[in-house]
């Protein structure tokens, strides 16, 4: 550890480096939002948190920069370009806005947020000597430090974090569970041959229905199990649908009556075969 | 004059036994409600039973209570701790002393004849049980009301004597007008019952209690600081008893009441709860005797009552309502009595306890001639029969006799102490309030007279009639379970006030509770000029009923063709057109503008309200586009705000 | 000179990953801007600890962290399955909770 640290200010060094590294994460945050190819943007986003993590170890967290450069940069990173490459990196965004005034509006909020929280913290910490993390780790030496802190005043919640772990690999295997294989679904020619095949072509009755004959001539039955002679066309012979009914009644086949002399019968059953 | 604001001690012996007063009855109503119809054949005797043994135990009190003078005559029994709030400390409690106990024993006494009488008279009609379920339940309550010793304990009984009286008189609730008369009651008690609680309200703003020592011993030193409260407390409470009493101005739901079964109306309407009122103002002396304006305003509803009760009655055809207008004037009698003030509360509660035998004796005897007349009401229709109910008649004689007043009966005793105490006030007052119960005395005489001569004499007009449902009279006497009770109450109506009166038996008795007893000494006239003038008008009632009546048939059709003066009579002297024109037209004219304006005001702010938030809710439901985008610009903006909140806080 | 540069800077990059949330479309990119507000934070909580002599701020951001990676791969396999129902990476194609 450089003894300049111990006093909190910032050496030559560390000013150099921060003068480098600043402007090169900015520069890659604003990158990042004005690339269109995503696998870009993911890369641009790389050298902000590289520089990121370098400047946690010129502030004297060695153990968090390295964390960042391998975790984040590393591994997370790496995530981002492998679901990338899934869904594919030509899904780039549209030029067009679809959202009215979205881009200005987000482009003067996000000024006024970052004007504000630049003002409230220079404000509040203009005149503040800084301590510097020499002291806190000057007996166990930095990670000692951290793993003291952490396994004692902060046990619970680091404890707690293996539960949420586990929680989000559970909740990431559910959603990216894929339970038929694809081109399994039935298609619409499928499902006509299957019908065709099933000896029903017609779709069922509606409910409520009770039909047992096909013949117009079938008279619909009120409650008592009589008939209602107004449900069959003034057209259709009387005597047919009294017929039925009675045949109805004395819980005979009705399928008999369907083949009741029609004076065009022999004619259209001829067109039907050829 | 004698301040009654003696402190009430512990009870002891017998009368700690005083809580089993009210529960027994109680314990009835609920087992003959909880019991259902298996009960059906034996319920009315559970009632019977608890009504006997709530009598047994009240005479057992009575007689081992110490006599008065002791200074321990005043007992209150505490039972536990009611309404615990802050300020208001309620204890449940009962006050066992003369007064109560005297009511204690009219109510079980008069309420286990009638019980009796009742299993008789109700033997077929199916929901019996029922209705002995009802009278225990207005047994238990009467004696809550007479035994509470403080005001909220009185309140709860009062409430529920009303209650069993709006579910006794419609008992027959598949009749209209019964559910009706019903009704009538139990609005027309809750305008007295308004009076009452605010009476005990004041008295608690006043005096931080509710309990009758409380109240009586701080009310004096109220009195001195602000009379008008005190006057005010009286007439509020006066109001309560009117209600109950059925008083001038309250008392048109009485009449009325008499649609229900007929003991209900002896036991309820003529014997025990009507009387209430009566009690209240007796029970409150300290509080009366502070306030010669509230005594005026109750001397002067009792003369109006007794006049306007008397007018009525004389022109009645229903038995029945005949003998309610008698009960309202007889009542009337009593708020004069009490309303002269000390020293002559006793005769107001001796009128109310004979008053309790010959009344209730009227009454069943009037369900007795009922009974065999196909539950018929109308006089008119009636006639000579004394022939043919020899012991009803007999009966009935005795209690018209005592209630005209007839020398050496009960009333005699009662009410002639009365006018003379009315005489007694003095100057023109007196000659007002003298000469107002001297002339109800001989209408009294008239129209009992008459309904007399209509029943049991004359003409046997129902022999040419029919009753409504077509059947024929056959006039009989009745079954021994009613006549016993109407001869016990006929043998009361003879001998009581000559009992109670001798050597100022009930007076000295109750002196603790009211205060000392003063033979009323009128000044203006000599008292034996009083009791003969008293007589006379009794006489000239009698022989005047029987000009009207007697000389010539009873037409069985009502004359439409008569003066005014019985056309004033039969409206009841204004007391329902009364009601119609001041409240009752106003209210429903009342009631219709606001239905009006509820719906043509109120329900348009409404709607309007509701149909304005629906047009701005569908327009800022546009803001929900569903673009997580422009939600999460609105998030920022938030954020923005909040934190120049933040800074400007803290900053500023 | 003093570590506020670093809190300016914090602030400036968190800025610019908000406004990247507002404007762009493709979920993946958003979520990338969503991390590097994230970061931002971090720095300023490294940048605190070090003001302040205590390492709190270090294993606040050491927590930060583990959140991150836990919300990077619910939120990528989110992704996954609307991509895989709608063919779409876009944000604005999942609009249907709407009025």
């Amino acid at each position: 550890m450089n003894p300049e640290v111990a006093t909190g200010l910032a050496t030559t060094g560390e000013q150099v480096a921060f003068w480098i590294l600043g402007p090169l994460a900015l520069l890659g945050a604003v990158g990042m939002i004005f690339v269109k190819n995503a696998v870009h943007s993911a890369l641009w986003l790389v050298m902000t948190m590289l520089s990121l993590g370098c400047m946690y170890l010129t502030q004297g967290a060695q153990f968090l920069g390295f964390v960042q450069i391998i975790v984040y940069t590393g591994a997370i990173m790496m995530l981002f370009l492998f679901v990338l490459m899934l869904t594919g990196r030509e899904s780039g965004d549209s030029v067009i806005e679809s959202l009215r005034g979205q881009r200005v509006a987000a482009l003067l909020v996000g000024l006024g947020f970052v004007g504000l929280l630049v003002s409230g913290l220079v404000h509040a910490v203009t005149g503040i000597e800084p301590v510097g993390l020499a002291a806190a780790t000057a007996e166990r030496g930095e990670m000692g430090s951290i793993a003291n802190s952490l396994f004692t005043t902060f046990l619970f919640p680091f404890e707690l974090t293996s539960a949420l772990l586990i929680t989000a690999a559970v909740g990431a295997m559910v959603l990216a569970h894929v339970e038929k294989r694809p081109g399994e679904k039935r298609s619409q020619l499928k499902m006509v041959n299957a019908r065709m095949r099933s000896g029903r072509m017609s779709p069922l009755p509606g409910p409520g229905v009770f039909a047992t004959s096909s013949s117009n001539a079938t008279p619909a039955l009120l409650p008592d199990g009589s008939v209602a002679p107004e449900s069959v066309s003034s057209l259709v012979d009387q005597h047919e649908s009294q017929d039925v009914a009675r045949r109805h009644r004395e819980g005979n086949d009705l399928s008999v009556l369907e083949t009741i002399e029609h004076p065009h019968r022999a004619e259209l059953e001829g067109r039907d075969r050829s | 004059m004698t301040e009654t604001a003696e402190m009430a001690v512990p009870a002891t012996g017998m009368a700690g036994a005083a809580m089993w007063l009210v529960l027994l009855p109680l314990i009835g109503t609920a087992i003959m409600l909880i019991g259902g119809r298996r009960l059906d054949r034996t319920g009315h005797l559970v009632g019977l039973l608890m009504v006997v043994a709530a009598f047994v135990l009240g005479l057992l009190m009575f007689l081992s209570h110490p006599a008065s003078g002791e200074g321990t005559s005043i007992m209150d029994s505490n039972l536990f701790s009611w309404m615990p709030v802050e300020q208001l400390q309620v204890e449940f409690g009962l006050r066992i002393d003369p007064l109560s106990l005297t009511f204690v024993l009219l109510i079980t006494g008069v309420g286990a004849l009638i019980h009796i009488y009742s299993i008789g008279y109700m033997h077929h009609d199916p929901d019996r049980r029922k209705f002995f379920a009802y009278l225990n339940l207005f047994v238990a309550s009467m004696l809550l009301l007479v035994l509470g010793n403080s005001f909220v304990t009185l309140y709860a009984g009062w409430e529920g004597v009303g209650l069993a009286s709006y579910l006794l008189i419609g008992f027959w609730s598949d009749r209209p007008s019964a559910a009706t008369a019903a009704k009538k009651a139990f609005i027309m008690n809750r305008v007295g019952d308004v009076g009452l609680a605010l009476a005990i309200f004041l008295m608690f703003k006043e005096m931080g209690t509710t309990s009758f020592d409380g109240v009586f011993s701080q009310i004096g030193a109220v009195a001195e600081q602000s009379p008008g409260t005190v006057t005010a407390i009286a007439l509020l409470l006066l109001l309560g008893a009117c209600g109950k009493s059925g008083q001038v101005p309250l008392q048109a739901w009485l009449p009325d009441a008499m649609e229900g079964p007929t003991p209900v109306s002896a036991l309820i309407h003529a014997a025990t709860m009507v009387t209430a009122g009566v009690y209240l103002i007796a029970r409150c002396s300290p509080i009366f005797n502070l306030t010669a304006d509230g005594q005026l305003v109750v001397t002067i509803i009792g003369a109006v009552t007794l006049l306007v009760g008397c007018i009525a009655g004389c022109a009645k055809d229903d038995i029945k309502k005949v003998l309610a207008y008698s009960t309202v004037s007889q009542i009337g009698y009593m708020f004069l009595a009490v309303g002269l003030g000390a020293g002559v509360y006793a005769l107001g509660i001796l009128h109310l306890l004979t008053h309790g035998f010959f009344k209730a004796g009227l009454f069943l005897g009037a369900g007795s001639v009922m009974h065999g007349m196909n539950d018929d009401v109308d006089m008119r229709r009636y006639g000579g029969l004394w022939r043919k109910m020899p012991i009803t008649f007999a009966t009935f004689t005795f209690g018209y006799l005592a209630l005209i007043g007839f020398p050496f009966l009960s009333g005699f005793y009662s009410k002639d102490p009365i006018i003379e105490a009315a005489f007694a006030a003095g100057g023109t007052k007196g000659w007002l309030l003298g000469g107002a119960a001297l002339l109800g005395a001989g209408l009294t005489a008239f129209y009992m007279t008459r309904l007399m001569y209509m029943t049991f004499f004359g003409k046997a007009r129902h022999e040419e009639l029919r009753s409504a449902d077509g059947r024929e009279y056959h006039p009989h006497e009745s079954p021994a379970s009613m006549t016993v009770p109407m001869v016990i109450l006929a043998l009361g109506s003879i001998f009581a006030g000559f009992f109670l009166t001798q050597g100022e038996r009930l007076a000295g008795w109750l002196s603790p509770s009211v205060g000392e007893f003063s033979e009323p000494h009128p000044e203006i006239v000599s008292a034996t000029a009083v009791t003969v003038g008293t007589l006379v008008m009794i006489a000239l009632g009698v022989v005047i009923a029987w000009l009207f009546v007697g000389r010539k048939p009873v037409p069985v059709q009502r004359p439409s063709d008569v003066s005014w003066v019985i056309r004033l009579a039969r409206a009841e002297v204004g007391g329902d057109v009364i009601n119609e024109t001041l409240f009752a037209t106003p209210g429903i004219k009342l009631t219709n503008s606001l239905v009006v304006a509820e719906e043509k005001a109120v329900d348009r702010v409404m709607t309007g309200f509701g149909t304005g938030l629906a047009a701005l809710s569908a327009r800022l439901r546009r803001t929900q586009t569903g673009y997580v985008r422009s939600y999460a610009l609105s998030m920022l903006g938030g954020s923005l705000i909040v934190v120049l909140a933040l800074l400007v806080v803290r900053f500023a | 000179m003093n570590p506020d540069y670093y809190l300016i800077l914090s602030a400036l990059l968190f800025g610019i990953g908000a406004v990247g949330v507002l404007v762009r479309r493709n979920a993946i990119v958003v979520f990338m801007c969503v991390e590097l507000m994230l970061n931002a934070v971090n720095l300023s909580f490294v940048t605190f600890s070090r003001i302040n002599g205590n390492l709190d701020g270090v294993v606040m951001a050491f927590f930060v962290m583990v959140v991150a990676a836990a919300e990077v791969v619910v939120g990528l396999a989110i992704i996954m399955s609307i991509f895989r129902s709608r063919r779409s990476a876009s944000i604005d194609d999942a609009n249907l909770l709407k009025y």
